[in-house]
């Protein structure tokens, strides 16, 4: 291992209005290390990879690459000087090939003649070199995810990258994968490349880096030999004091089934049927009063189909679906009359409506009960500002009041607006005839992603919260990419793959190993077989 | 280089200063026509004013234009607070009225055998079906089919504005009107009433104003306001929150297209009480313009087009003293709509220069 300067940042100063995003940070990079940039979110970790990939201009500070300074503000520069950066959300075209996707943008304009065979072999040495092999004409819409990123990854080095950003990269992926992902970039770093692990875990950080970089509140706090330091350090960086994880207990006791989901199929999302892995293929599943049940699963599998069948927002092309004893109303409003609360993956498109004030969003789900408005026609404007600041106060939601925008609330706060919104029943009003909507605690609760992006406070209020409402006998749901997650909350936990959707089994039944097979799509076997050791 | 970046929060002193920027830059753009023109600045500016505010004949004048202003402004107002982008407000506008003639007009002394106080509460609710109806079938398309509802409300427009040109030279025209393009007469007994004797200015700026403060109080006090709102700004979570999206889309529909067609009906009873071809100088598509000036919001809708009303107003007396084109008065109305375009995008972003 050289230990050459391949990256300097020095000073990086970004402000968006009053708010500091990066605040004077400095950053070497050597050649041929993983430097891992370790933060929560909104720590500043993505605007300091924007500004040195060139998509913001920093307000101070330079940036140095092999020894030359890079123009601000250009991303193309910053491709020519050896940068390549593989999002977490991927860039490919689905309906062109491999190589198709590789030399898309590096041809100029007016060649008339693609040089497919000189750019074929190229890719497939760069494959060679690093150990990451390919099929060059297959469709990328037949690629897994994890070969997806091995082509996003490909496509950096095809143009030359000798510094690669990884933005998490490895939230999309099994734990298999991430460890195939792992060997990856030691074989590259072994080959003088350097590497950029952007993450918030902190398991995989101590797992493939060299050096840790910690971020919190947009300035540089910490930076360490990654053997010089351990989980507890990081954690304490990261946060600036000690969380306590929320305690796992059991469930008390497990009542009757609440909702009942009998071989349900859906159509995919929206691309007419293309993807059938987004679409629930014959789903059964029982969720049952003062148990959380935990769906793990690779994104895509078709969570957002169970997440949004349970939410009203999809309907269910056949099998049965029951919701205490009747048929499950595919209405987002008859949903919430019989008492689901409901928590969108989300938050910023599906959960509030940014642009409407935060009380107006506090009863959005109930707005057309007695409770806040008059023969579902006039808004009880002092009601329903009564029950937000009820909200506001039960789940501490901090912001700007309830009249600002709830756009400008934080991720935390957002979360903690739309779980009081599921979670809190409105006290009846006085002449209300509240028959429809009742007033009392959900009996269902659906989270899909709860706790997704949010810090590690936060993480920590939201899963408590869902645990006191299993305790106080709801039915919980939680569907979520985190497998830390799923086994910190689910009594009961399933896996979902390519739209099936495994049986629920305990949560002591199960190994990381046997559900990270799982969500690879190892067949499952009957309870008591080899994969639950 | 120039970049647009999102400001974190947009300041009280950046909202204030808007609309004062946007009209300097207004007021700029369109002196350096006039001086091209050949004409003073300072007094072109002062006759325009004059001739739009500066008596009671030209406030009169003024408000009799806007009143057909105001109401197309709410028409636009309403769909595109849902994002049902209504292009079509002229047709709907002809459509309302046609129907207030047919219900209202004299049939060549045959018509209707009703008392006036029913006749011309039925004649209203014809004009705004009409114009609501129109509008039924582009957003029912948008929502079911996906079609663009700005193409469809676009065309419908020249579909209707042909068929009104065929019904007043055949089946509408009007047999006294020595062959001229034009309907029968609405029946005196249904005109409005005027507001200030030997003006125009008639009692349909009532009507206006009061649908207007009636918008306003829909879009504040009610689910319907919050459910339009919603839709508009996120359909997505709105959806998610329970809007009945299908429902919503229909009743915009028939509110904007009803405010369009009653544009139609007043122009008719209280200003020209027959329909021709150019009873509308592109009404309809000028509402767009004072929906946006207002900044969709429903009592601005007034100021906005009592401004655009005093702009045109003043720029024919204007035109007659100083010899500048009365086309300035659109060259005003269209700068301020993109600076006050701009100057909102301004208080969300900044511009950095690189």
């Amino acid at each position: 291992m050289s230990n050459a300067t391949v990256l300097r940042l020095q000073g990086i100063t970004k402000r968006f209005g009053s708010l500091v995003a990066n605040d004077g940070i400095s950053l070497d990079l050597q050649a041929g290390e993983v430097l891992a940039l370790l933060g929560e979110n909104g720590a500043g970790k993505s605007t300091l990879m924007s500004i040195l990939f060139g998509h913001y201009v920093a307000d101070e500070g330079s940036i140095e690459v092999f020894g030359a300074p890079l123009p601000a503000g250009n991303p193309k520069a910053a491709l020519a000087a050896g940068v390549g950066m593989v999002h977490q959300h991927f860039t490919l075209a689905d309906n062109l090939s491999v190589l198709d996707n590789v030399i898309m943008g590096t041809e100029p304009l007016w060649r008339v003649f693609s040089r497919r065979a000189a750019a074929r072999a190229r890719l497939l040495e760069v494959a060679l070199r690093f150990g990451l092999p390919v099929e060059p004409d297959a469709m990328i819409g037949s690629l897994s995810v994890g070969e997806r990123q091995r082509v996003e990854i490909l496509k950096a080095l095809y143009r030359g990258a000798r510094i690669l950003i990884l933005d998490e990269p490895t939230a999309v992926l099994t734990p298999q994968e991430s460890e195939a992902l792992f060997a990856t970039l030691a074989q590259m770093v072994a080959q003088g490349l350097s590497v950029i692990f952007i993450s918030h875990k902190l398991g995989e950080v101590l797992r493939v880096s060299q050096r840790i970089a910690v971020l919190r509140g947009g300035k540089l706090v910490a930076e360490a030999r990654t053997a010089e330091t351990t989980q507890a350090q990081l954690a304490l960086w990261m946060v600036g004091h000690a969380v306590d994880a929320p305690q796992r207990r059991p469930a008390k006791s497990v009542g009757d089934a609440v909702c009942v989901l009998d071989h349900v199929s859906t159509a995919s999302a929206k691309d007419g049927g293309q993807d059938h892995s987004s679409a629930l293929r014959e789903v059964s599943l029982t969720l049952r009063a003062g148990e959380i049940t935990a769906i793990a699963g690779v994104s895509g599998n078709g969570q957002v189909a169970l997440a949004e069948l349970l939410c009203g927002t999809r309907r269910a092309t056949s099998g049965t679906a029951q919701l205490m004893g009747r048929a499950l109303p595919p209405s987002p409003a008859r949903l919430v009359q019989r008492g689901v609360a409901r928590i969108p993956e989300d938050r910023h498109a599906v959960g509030v409506v940014g642009d409407l004030p935060v009380w107006e969003n506090a009863v959005s789900e109930r707005l057309r009960s007695p409770v806040f408005s008059r023969w579902s026609w006039v808004v009880r404007r002092a009601a329903a500002r009564l029950h937000a600041r009820r909200i506001e106060k039960a789940f501490d939601v901090r912001g700007a009041g309830l009249m600002a925008p709830a756009r400008s609330l934080s991720g935390g706060n957002m979360q903690k607006l739309i779980l009081g919104r599921a979670l809190l029943a409105p006290e009846q009003a006085e002449d209300a005839d509240n028959k429809k909507y009742p007033t009392r605690a959900p009996r269902l609760i659906v989270a899909h992603q709860p706790t997704w992006g949010l810090d590690i406070g936060a993480v920590a209020y939201v899963q408590q919260q869902l645990i006191a409402a299993r305790d106080a006998g709801a039915a919980v749901l939680v569907i979520s990419d985190d497998l830390d997650e799923v086994l910190a909350l689910g009594d009961r936990v399933a896996v979902m793959h390519g739209g099936h959707l495994g049986e629920a089994r305990p949560a002591a039944a199960w190994t990381r190993e046997a559900i990270g097979l799982a969500m690879a799509g190892a067949t499952q076997q009957q309870p008591g077989a080899g994969a639950l050791q | 280089m120039m970049r647009l970046e999102r400001r974190h929060e947009t300041s009280r002193a950046a909202l204030m200063l808007a609309p004062i920027g946007a009209v300097a830059f207004t007021m700029l753009v369109s002196a350096l026509l006039v001086l091209w023109a050949g004409a003073p600045v300072g007094r072109t500016y002062a006759l325009l004013l004059q001739g739009g505010f500066g008596s009671v004949f030209a406030w009169s004048e003024t408000l009799t234009r806007a009143v057909p202003l105001i109401l197309t402004g709410l028409a636009a107002t309403v769909a595109f607070k849902a994002r049902l982008f209504n292009i079509g407000a002229e047709g709907q506008l002809f459509a309302g009225a046609l129907a207030a003639v047919a219900v209202g007009g004299m049939h060549g002394g045959t018509g209707f055998e009703l008392a006036p106080w029913l006749l011309f509460p039925l004649m209203m609710l014809a004009a705004a079906l009409a114009g609501a109806l129109l509008l039924l079938g582009p957003a029912l398309m948008k929502n079911k089919l996906g079609v663009d509802e700005v193409v469809t409300t676009l065309l419908i427009n020249f579909i209707v504005l042909l068929g009104v040109s065929a019904l007043l030279d055949g089946p509408m025209k009007d047999p006294t009107a020595m062959g001229w393009p034009q309907s029968v007469s609405l029946q005196p007994d249904l005109e409005l009433g005027k507001l200030i004797a030997q003006t125009r200015i008639h009692t349909g700026l009532v009507w206006a104003v009061s649908l207007a403060v009636m918008v306003w109080a829909i879009f504040k006090y009610t689910v319907l306001g919050f459910d339009i709102r919603a839709m508009g700004a996120n359909a997505r979570a709105a959806a998610f929150a329970g809007v009945p999206v299908t429902r919503t889309v229909v009743l915009v529909a028939l509110l904007s297209g009803a405010l369009a067609g009653l544009a139609g009906a007043i122009e008719v009873a209280g200003r020209t009480s027959y329909v021709t071809l150019d009873m509308s100088p592109g009404y309809g598509y000028t509402g767009i313009v004072i929906a946006m000036l207002a900044g969709l919001h429903p009592l601005g809708v007034i100021a906005a087009g009592v401004f655009v009303a005093g702009v045109l107003v003043g720029a024919d007396t204007m035109s007659r003293a100083v010899g500048v084109p009365t086309y300035i008065a659109d060259v005003i109305v269209a700068a301020s709509l993109i600076a006050v375009l701009v100057a909102t995008l301004l208080t969300q972003y900044r511009v950095r220069m690189k």
